[in-house]
């Protein structure tokens, strides 16, 4: 190592390299080549598909949505062999939206306390089977839920809605018609479907309640709080938009369940709100029982699938941005 | 303080004893003892407890002595409110209102842990209950084939169900898990300008009821096509095919999660190493991701296996061993447990619900396989990190060797 030359010759391999910087990406190979084809065709392939299907759900219902026009939306009965036909979704969506109401009334407290008591309440040892029986819950199918509400607890609420009304009948929600039946109601529909919500509150509130700053919760034990103040006052206002996102995304869930809804109520396509009777439908149970017929008839149901789906849809990108701001917000504060 | 600097040293070159070795008689102060957030004494319980024997009276009271009984949904629900109140109370009488708000604010958050898991054990045990009756080996080497209405219910038996079943997710599964796979590299891995769209509407369909799925498939191909091409009119085929409807954006978001966990530190080593991207996809990021995406094709054929809304309208159902999936109709569980639970027989009844506690258990076993696979992961994680506290421990008794070479 002689030390003479270096210096001459480190300067000329800088001012050799300075005039042609290395290219940092290579040109791609035919493997990389091969690879970016294949998953952009992946990736456009579903993005066509599901144009595709939002492009023929349109098209399909079509034909009932101009014999019927706006009044599709606003009539409530579901008469196709008629001349002219009379088709409307307005009761089965006031029946969907109502059963999505109570199911997500009922869920909500439950799940939050659910999701509470696992994020602050429960050791180690206990957290892990609770996410397992959450994920379970949303892991069963709703047909399974749908037959444990129609054969057997439809009948353990029967007194209970009975007691309802016999009470409580001066409330328009809870009047019934003399001797109506009880089974088969929008009541009990909801509360087997606010089931299905369960799993989803719970995991997206349990997701927003762990990641309350440690730092603030331990101020406010520091500060001489119980627990219940820790949570009152850091916890449950911290989480408060993960809860109405999750809440929302349970409602868009509500409102999509067939087959549990399908089994528990008779479809009808007349509105009711005497939710303690039987009575009632929604959309997607209604498709799932008239399945087939004329041409239609079948663009009858895709018209009104296509009007669930809009309402599924806003309902959960409104969830999804209400979650996603809870989150950003999340990351400031943190 | 300088001052005292010296002062305190000729103190100690003196003989004085040093601040820093106590007397050996002066009092320690009290050892620190964590504080407990919520504490439950024996008095506590016992005193909870009292609260619940006396709301039970108090309820039992009410409804047997003063309503003509509203069930016992009501009236659990009335002992719940009567026990909090009179534990609120009583909690206040001794240790005041916070106390007593952080007391009954424990109770009232585990009976929301209660809730969630006794609807599960419940409709679980319910359906063990009654589908228990009819499940003999038979069930699973029989079909429908000579079953009236008149016969038990363990007549016949739902192989052509299971079979189906099996067809189905397994033709669903096939279409949609290559595409679902290779879409979420599309979004994680790529710098494509779709990705924001491709990704919004994914989302989107995600939120697609899934009685739509076959409506689409009924409307798209069954009306159009089922009478002149034998391939679409009913049968399990178009069942997958609604299948994989549902199937692709739950896969697609859970896969493109699982892809998201991937450390960027594994991806920048690889391209640091010179790897092309397809590479490092290849050979980095999908092998890390392995047990992960595993994890989640399991649950979503978990889900699918469950489905009953999109098989309506395309498998349609039938009660004979149909075991070619590309013509004619064919049963699934849970079209089986659907249409025979609501047939007027009792032994129809019964058969479906065997069928439905057959559903419920391919259900559960999927999953305690998730679940299997994803502890397994935490497990070869801890192992790998053994592997290396095994070399650590190794490497000292091979530097000094080495050290011993040197001399």
């Amino acid at each position: 190592m002689t030390t003479t030359e270096s210096p001459t010759a480190a300067s000329a391999f800088t001012a050799q390299s300075l005039e042609r910087a290395r290219s940092v990406s290579d040109p791609p190979t035919r493997i990389d080549r091969a690879f970016a084809a294949a998953t952009s065709t992946a990736g456009l392939t579903v993005f066509l598909l599901m144009v595709l299907i939002g492009a023929f759900l349109v098209l399909r219902s079509r034909l009932a949505l101009e014999s019927q026009g706006a009044s599709f939306l606003t009539r409530s009965e579901w008469n196709t062999t008629g001349k002219p036909p009379s088709i409307g979704v307005l009761g089965l969506l006031s029946g969907t939206v109502l059963v999505g109401i109570i199911a997500i009334s009922i869920a909500i407290p439950i799940s939050v306390l659910a999701a509470l008591f696992i994020a602050e309440y429960a050791g180690p040892r206990l957290r892990r089977p609770l996410t397992g029986i959450v994920d379970l819950l949303a892991a069963v199918p709703s047909l399974l839920y749908g037959l444990w509400g129609f054969r057997y607890f439809s009948d353990q609420v029967t007194p209970l809605s009975k007691w309802l009304t016999d009470n409580l009948g001066w409330i328009p929600l809870f009047a019934t018609d003399k001797d109506a039946r009880f089974t088969g109601s929008l009541f009990i529909a909801g509360l087997v479907v606010s089931l299905m919500v369960l799993p989803i509150v719970t995991s997206i509130s349990r997701e927003v309640f762990s990641q309350t700053p440690p730092g603030e919760k331990e101020a406010a034990l520091a500060l001489g709080g119980t627990r219940w103040g820790m949570i009152r006052h850091v916890v449950l206002p911290y989480g408060k938009g993960g809860i109405i996102g999750g809440s929302m995304l349970g409602l868009g869930r509500a409102l999509g369940e067939t087959i549990a809804v399908s089994l528990l109520l008779p479809q009808i396509a007349k509105p009711t709100i005497h939710i303690l009777q039987y009575g009632g439908g929604t959309i997607a149970g209604f498709i799932a029982q008239r399945a087939g017929g004329d041409k239609f008839t079948v663009s009858g149901l895709m018209a009104a699938g296509l009007v669930l789906f809009a309402l599924t849809l806003a309902t959960n990108l409104l969830a999804s941005v209400v979650i996603a701001r809870s989150r950003s917000g999340a990351g400031v504060e943190a | 303080m300088t001052a005292a600097v010296p002062g305190s040293a000729t103190r100690a070159a003196e003989g004085y004893p040093s601040r820093a070795r106590p007397a050996p008689h002066t009092l320690q102060p009290p050892r620190p003892v964590p504080r407990t957030i919520s504490h439950w004494a024996p008095a506590d319980v016992a005193l909870a407890a009292g609260c619940a024997a006396s709301a039970l009276i108090v309820a039992w009271l009410v409804f047997a002595v003063f309503t003509d009984g509203a069930g016992w949904l009501a009236a659990l629900g009335c002992w719940y409110l009567v026990f909090i109140s009179l534990l609120y109370l009583t909690f206040r009488e001794q240790a005041g209102q916070t106390v007593a708000a952080d007391q009954v604010a424990t109770v009232v958050i585990g009976t929301g842990a209660v809730l969630l898991a006794v609807p599960l054990a419940w409709v679980m045990g319910y359906i063990a209950l009654h589908g228990y009756h009819a499940l003999r080996p038979s069930f699973f080497l029989h079909d429908q084939r000579g079953v009236t209405p008149v016969k038990p219910a363990t007549a016949g038996g739902g192989l052509h169900a299971i079979i189906g079943t099996v067809e189905q997710v397994g033709l669903a599964l096939a279409a949609s898990f290559p595409l679902s796979l290779l879409t979420a590299v599309f979004l994680n891995e790529t710098r494509s300008r779709w990705r924001r769209p491709v990704r919004t509407l994914i989302d989107a369909m995600s939120g697609l009821p899934s009685i739509m799925a076959g409506l689409f498939i009924y409307a798209t191909l069954v009306i159009p096509f089922g009478n002149h091409i034998k391939l679409f009119g009913f049968d399990g085929f178009n069942a997958a095919l609604a299948l994989a409807i549902v199937m692709v954006p739950t896969l697609t978001r859970t896969t493109d999660v699982v892809l998201r966990l991937v450390p960027d530190g594994l991806r920048e080593s690889a391209l640091a190493l010179g790897s092309s991207r397809a590479r490092m996809v290849w050979s980095v990021v999908l092998p890390t991701a392995r047990t992960g995406v595993t994890t989640s094709v399991v649950l979503g054929v978990a889900r699918a296996v469950g489905e009953t809304a999109p098989l309506l309208f395309t498998s349609f159902g039938y009660d004979l061993l149909n075991t070619n999936p590309f013509s004619d109709p064919q049963e699934s569980l849970p079209l089986f447990a659907y249409r025979n639970v609501q047939k007027q027989s009792q032994a129809a009844i019964d058969r479906g619900f065997t069928g439905a506690l057959v559903l419920l258990l391919v259900v559960l076993g999927l999953f305690l396989l998730a679940r299997y696979i994803g502890r397994q992961r935490g497990k070869s994680g801890r192992r790998g990190s053994g592997r290396v506290k095994h070399w650590m421990a190794k490497r000292p008794a091979l530097s000094s060797r080495s050290r011993t070479d040197v001399q």
